[in-house]
């Protein structure tokens, strides 16, 4: 018997704090894809997507009705693109980025993630055709969602690729300039890629993935946010243990949803990815827990303790909860999905330097940040510079997701709809590092590297 | 792994709440809808939790025809016309959060 006070969480959890699964990602292997002949390639790829995905998203919704638990997106991640079109004879992988999204369209997936390279060490010549096709792949396609891996702790930053991934942004920006640069927000730079995040846009099916799996990604900002406020004026031993138990149930909540997907559709489950990943709506926002820990405003002195404590009590809670966490897990802090973090921004207490400060803390980095359109490729990179450099010396995982939003400028908005929210631009520093940047070459491994 | 899942009892029991003002009838009228649906009721716990009416009700669905959301919108109509919020909800979701 259950007693009625956890009956009762649990219905406020699902009913007024907004828990949900974010998100069901199959991930598919298309190592055997591969073709001599790009067209051929590309109808593998179709043929496998449409035939491994087929129920997914029907499997998604019975799940939905079984358990009374809304899952907001079905997805699914492939193995990055430039592996799989590296053997054929084409010069641009745009066809192969159409063929993802056709497939998508046809399987009823609201994105598809894997148009992806991972280069931190140096190019292959598909890696660089895959970079190169990005623009128009991302502006021609709908649901395609690209990554690239620039950095790690190991191998340290390609800075080439670094200074060419902040041109791409800038291609991508203009040839989408009427949406405000859509292409950007589907267009992630990694260091320290994590190969089984659920997650778009970031998401792709690394190499060392079984032929199919089911990874799921939870998310409650909502439900923690309630259970912080329930401790107001407590010491932060109470206030870790409490958001600790918290991400221990939303968690169980994965593992059942996942487990139950994974046996409807016959694959192998994965990871749970427990993630606080806000959305554009009230009540669901990452950084309104940190306001409930105490701060007036998001991005005010204390964020970054603040934040680093819920991180690391969200990892406790899902380590306990699950043997198979994976992916991200802990807090995403995408400034135009998080209505608390816009109005943060707005006010102008929320700025670059603080997000920056905030993601050596938090599960990924700079995400979904508008800025002025304006801003040079060569700004871009250093921007990525940063950022990449914070997660090579910290073994963590970091991304940069920016949108130099064409002809917009600091004061004004853009607008993508939806779960990609609207932001504020928000300036950068108007000082060069072209020369630091277009020196060209890697970034040495970092000492830590040196460990085995 | 799978075989490890499909071994895991996954029942049809769901566990519906009624929150709200106390009046005549409630238990009633959700009983009639679960016995029209034959979904078998096995557990009934009920107190007063912060002023407000709570009522916990374990049912088993095995023999029920009827999906657990159009039940669902079936005692949310109910909860309207009573005036108190009516959930209904899998079991397993209380099981697998609550119990280890």
């Amino acid at each position: 018997m259950y007693s009625i006070n956890e009956v009762l969480e649990t219905i406020r959890m699902v009913q007024e704090e907004k828990l949900d699964i974010r998100t069901i990602t199959m991930g598919i292997s298309l190592r055997d894809c591969a073709d001599a002949d790009h067209t051929k390639s590309c109808q593998k790829i179709y043929d496998k997507i449409t035939k491994y995905a087929a129920n997914l998203v029907k499997t998604g919704e019975e799940i939905e009705k079984e358990y009374g638990i809304p899952i907001i997106n079905k997805r699914i991640s492939v193995t990055p693109m430039s592996l799989v079109a590296e053997s054929s004879d084409a010069l641009n992988y745009t066809p192969f980025a159409m063929a993802l999204d056709k497939a998508a369209k046809e399987v009823g997936v609201n994105f598809i993630g894997g148009f992806s390279a991972l280069v931190h060490k140096g190019f292959t010549k598909g890696d660089r055709i895959l970079l190169d096709s990005i623009p128009e792949a991302l502006s021609t396609t709908e649901r395609v969602c690209s990554s690239v891996n620039v950095g790690s702790t190991k191998d340290g930053i390609n800075m080439d690729a670094v200074y060419r991934m902040g041109q791409i942004i800038k291609e991508c920006a203009e040839r989408t300039a009427s949406q405000d640069g859509l292409a950007c927000a589907k267009l992630v730079v990694f260091c320290n890629v994590p190969e089984d995040n659920p997650f778009m846009a970031g998401a792709f099916h690394g190499i060392g993935e079984p032929e199919c799996v089911i990874n799921v990604g939870v998310s409650g900002p909502g439900v923690v946010k309630n259970a912080v406020e329930k401790v107001k004026g407590s010491d932060f031993g109470t206030l870790a243990e409490t958001v600790k138990k918290t991400a221990f149930k939303i968690t169980r909540m994965g593992e059942l949803v996942g487990r139950a997907a994974a046996a409807k559709l016959g694959v192998p489950f994965g990871i749970v990815d427990l993630s606080l990943a806000p959305t554009p709506a009230v009540g669901d926002s990452v950084a309104e827990v940190l306001e409930a820990m105490g701060l007036e405003t998001c991005g005010t002195h204390g964020t970054t303790a603040a934040l680093a404590l819920l991180n690391d009590a969200v990892k406790k809670g899902g380590a306990m909860a699950s043997s198979y966490v994976g992916g991200l897990s802990g807090a995403f802090i995408p400034l135009s999905e998080d209505a608390g973090m816009i109005r943060a921004a707005e006010q102008g207490i929320l700025t670059l330097e603080k997000l920056e400060a905030m993601t050596c803390v938090c599960s990924v980095g700079l995400d979904m940040i508008a800025i002025p359109g304006d801003t040079t490729a060569e700004t871009i990179a250093a921007i990525i510079a940063d950022e990449m450099a914070i997660g090579m010396v910290n073994f963590k995982t970091t991304a940069v997701r920016i949108i130099p939003a064409p002809g917009k400028k600091v004061g004004d908005n853009v607008v993508f709809g939806g779960l990609l929210g609207h932001a504020p631009i928000i300036p950068v520093k108007a000082a060069k590092a072209v020369e630091f940047v277009s020196r060209g070459g890697r970034i040495p491994a970092p000492i830590q590297s040196l460990k085995n | 792994m799978l075989n490890q899942l499909k071994a895991s009892p996954t029942g049809k029991r769901i566990i519906v709440t009624v929150i709200g003002q106390d009046r005549v009838g409630i238990i009633a009228k959700v009983a009639t809808i679960l016995a029209e649906n034959q979904v078998n009721i096995l557990d009934i716990s009920q107190t007063i939790l912060q002023e407000f009416f709570a009522m916990v009700l374990i049912a088993d669905m095995e023999n029920s025809t009827i999906e657990l959301d159009l039940l669902k919108e079936k005692l949310n109509q109910l909860g309207q016309e009573l005036g108190v919020k009516i959930e209904a909800q899998h079991e397993d979701v209380f099981r697998y959060m609550h119990r280890i």
